[in-house]
């Protein structure tokens, strides 16, 4: 595998990570989801309804865990009490499955990070076994903090989640890449193909979205189109960007042999 | 009889039942599920062991589409 994403000593060949929700049925999500070339996916741990008919597919038919590598999230969680609930439901439930994304909520409006209670959980499910990727501020300093307790991945957010708002602080971005070793994934808030592809060109390892592509008119080809966008992004990344200047100091034709005009000195 | 909160609402069952029987009459045992009983998890294996008792709160929950 060519420049693999690493992740718990696991190497997938994707860096883009989808969530699996708010799409129309399970046709549509798994077509987005393959046309992503997504291999891991978020999952939501809920109560099962009693009484539905017992033979309706459920997700995991859908997206099979033998083929995709199963994100659990703690989606709705306010404390680090239910998200440790809700993970430790979710290893029983995946047979022992210890990959898992943290994310601790601070209020239903905003759906920002409560960082106290996210750092609580964390420490408490690197200690129970968990390989903790954890949705986190943009702040520096709580990512080396959670690198520190033993995640496997942070995962800051652009902008608030289904915000679609893009990448509004690309400089704090880039201090947690410079300052964590661990991957750096962005989660939440990317928009359309060209966020995702700056998230990476500014060096992202990879990028976590659901309602950018659910979300969109057509999920199917926008799932196409940040496969290219993280892909684009990363080679761009790796390539390495021209300086920026403020003037066009240099043409990119010869300066030599054009052709004089009698009006005017061309360029 | 004894009465369990399933998910939050009240079941009746005939005893004794234990954690396989209620996932059965309540036609989720074909379904992957994970079940907690008063706050801790019944591991799989232990479905047919553990017994519900009156006034007992389960938690069965499934993997759903989320991001």
């Amino acid at each position: 595998m060519k420049d693999p994403l690493v992740i718990a000593g696991k190497s997938y060949g994707s860096r883009l990570l989808v969530g699996t929700g708010k799409y129309r049925d399970f046709a549509q999500t798994r077509a987005a989801v393959e046309a992503s070339g997504a291999e891991i996916v978020t999952v939501a741990i809920r109560r099962t309804n009693i009484g539905q008919n017992p033979n309706e597919p459920s997700l995991l038919e859908v997206l099979p865990p033998s083929k995709f590598t199963y994100l659990p999230n703690t989606a709705g969680c306010y404390s680090a009490e239910d998200a440790l609930r809700t993970l430790r439901l979710a290893r029983e439930l995946l047979d022992g499955h210890e990959l898992v994304k943290l994310e601790v909520l601070g209020d239903s409006h905003t759906l920002y990070p409560n960082m106290p209670e996210t750092l609580k959980a964390a420490e408490q499910l690197v200690k129970e076994g968990f390989k903790v990727m954890v949705y986190c501020s943009d702040d520096p300093i709580q990512a080396q903090m959670l690198e520190g307790i033993g995640c496997v991945a942070v995962m800051p957010l652009a902008s608030l989640i289904g915000s679609g708002m893009g990448i509004l602080n690309p400089w704090n971005l880039q201090l947690v890449i410079d300052k964590v070793k661990v991957p750096v994934l962005v989660d939440a808030g990317v928009g359309t193909a060209s966020d995702a592809a700056v998230a990476m060109e500014l060096g992202c390892d990879g990028v976590l979205m659901n309602t950018a592509i659910a979300a969109a008119r057509d999920p199917v080809m926008m799932a196409k189109a940040m496969r290219k966008a993280v892909e684009a992004g990363r080679e761009a990344f790796l390539a390495g960007r021209m300086p920026k200047k403020l003037y066009a100091a240099a043409p990119s034709s010869p300066t030599e042999g054009t052709i004089p005009s009698s009006r005017s000195k061309a360029a | 009889m004894i009465q369990v909160t399933v998910n939050g609402a009240a079941h009746r069952f005939d005893t004794p039942v234990n954690v396989r029987a209620v996932l059965e009459k309540l036609e989720v045992a074909g379904r992957k599920v994970a079940v907690e009983r008063n706050g801790e998890i019944v591991p799989k294996s232990l479905h047919q062991e553990i017994l519900v008792q009156d006034g007992d709160h389960l938690e069965i929950v499934i993997a759903v589409g989320g991001g």
